[in-house]
């Protein structure tokens, strides 16, 4: 190699800069990915939840969720046309094992009772509520779109677990700290979608790039009835629910 | 300067109120982290700690690379959009080490059920049985092919089971 003087400092001062990089113990960043090219959110089709309970086993598995919480559950609902206001709602397990069928005579009863299975997760919400509340700046929505939880900041105070409209957040029993669905920042920074959608054997999850023009939710939006959950909230929520009954809370 | 002859109780009011802030200017450069601020009110560093963790399920389209016969019988059946780990569950580390970390077969008659087992609550346009009416327990895989569900292709179960 022809080693002159220019190229020796050049190289010295690249070398510096690389080894700051290394005692801050920073780690690699995805490579390519721009964090302004993409604003995240969720599309679930509710008329497509089975209640098979994957996404709940996939994202257990995935971010290593402590026994008895829940990033992702699904819920099912009973409503009697009679009371629309007063649905009936079990969660078994988070609904990880599937939902037994209601033994006869269980639950809300009658010809005019539906029952449907509504998954949820982590709205993250535009403006959200927890990160408002965090008194360390603990958790917060990045550039592109997604509420996280810094865990070596977090003092475990318990304030966005309260303020959270949609009851996404818990302590983590061992740590001590806030934890939730990250939108498995790991997986849709690299390329992948989410373990949850990845796992949904019926495509009623679909992770969704409103920054991206060719994402196919623009079309489904444009086509289908779409809302949030509270909307009267004001969260900015961007887990979008098609073919929701207006019971679901 | 007659008008400051009695302020030196000043100056040292001054000098501590000055020795205070740059203590507090030391202190706080010390503790916070120099990612803080860089987006917002947190630490901009811990966006990039919660991308690096450990990715489980490799995701179909790496399934994909190898298992190519499986992905074009399933294109044609009904469980074209199932995808691998929706039945096989996380796969990374199979992926990682092909040769060493083989994934385990699963009981179809569980694995079946989770989805196709009858529920109230299950949106009408999905298939699903009472299994125990159904098949009285025998894997589903005895007659039906699970990367290509329909009757027909029941010898192909039989091939693939091997």
């Amino acid at each position: 190699m022809n080693m002159n003087r220019r190229f020796f400092i050049t190289l010295t001062g690249a070398a510096a800069i690389a080894w700051e990089h290394v005692l801050a113990g920073a780690p690699e960043a995805s490579p390519n990915y721009k964090m302004a090219d993409h604003w995240w959110a969720m599309l679930i089709d509710v008329d497509k939840c089975i209640g098979c309970g994957n996404c709940v086993r996939a994202c257990s598995v995935e971010n290593n969720v402590p026994e008895g919480f829940f990033r992702t559950w699904i819920e099912r609902y009973q409503v009697d046309d009679m009371h629309i206001e007063d649905p009936l709602v079990d969660s078994p397990q988070g609904g990880m094992h599937g939902f037994p069928q209601r033994a006869p005579g269980t639950g809300l009863t009658g010809n005019s009772v539906k029952e449907f299975f509504v998954p949820k997760l982590c709205n993250h919400c535009a403006d959200s509520p927890c990160t408002q509340v965090c008194p360390v700046g603990a958790t917060f929505t990045t550039p592109d779109g997604v509420v996280l939880v810094d865990e070596k900041y977090c003092l475990g105070c318990r304030y966005c677990v309260q303020a959270c409209p949609y009851g996404c957040r818990f302590i983590h029993p061992e740590k001590n700290v806030a934890q939730k669905c990250t939108l498995c920042y790991h997986r849709i920074t690299k390329g992948l979608t989410t373990a949850c959608c990845e796992a949904c054997p019926t495509g009623s999850r679909q992770l969704a790039d409103l920054k991206n023009p060719k994402d196919p939710i623009h079309e489904f939006m444009k086509l289908h009835s779409v809302q949030v959950l509270k909307p009267q909230m004001a969260t900015g929520a961007k887990a979008f629910y098609a073919n929701l009954d207006g019971s679901v809370r | 300067m007659n008008r400051f002859k009695d302020a030196e109780h000043l100056v040292r009011v001054a000098a501590v109120f000055l020795v205070g802030v740059t203590l507090f200017l030391c202190f706080r450069a010390w503790f916070v982290p120099k990612s803080f601020g860089e987006y917002g009110h947190y630490r901009g560093d811990s966006i990039a700690e919660v991308a690096a963790l450990p990715i489980v399920h490799a995701g179909h389209e790496t399934c994909e690379v190898c298992h190519q016969d499986v992905f074009e019988l399933k294109k044609a059946g009904k469980h074209a959009g199932v995808n691998c780990e929706a039945c096989h569950g996380p796969q990374a580390k199979h992926a990682d080490d092909p040769g060493s970390v083989k994934p385990v077969l699963p009981d179809t008659a569980v694995l079946c059920a989770r989805c196709h087992e009858a529920n109230s609550a299950k949106p009408k346009w999905f298939p699903a049985v009472v299994t125990a009416e159904h098949s009285q327990g025998l894997p589903c895989n005895t007659c039906h092919t699970p990367h290509s569900p329909h009757i027909g292709d029941a010898p192909a179960a039989k091939e693939e089971k091997k």
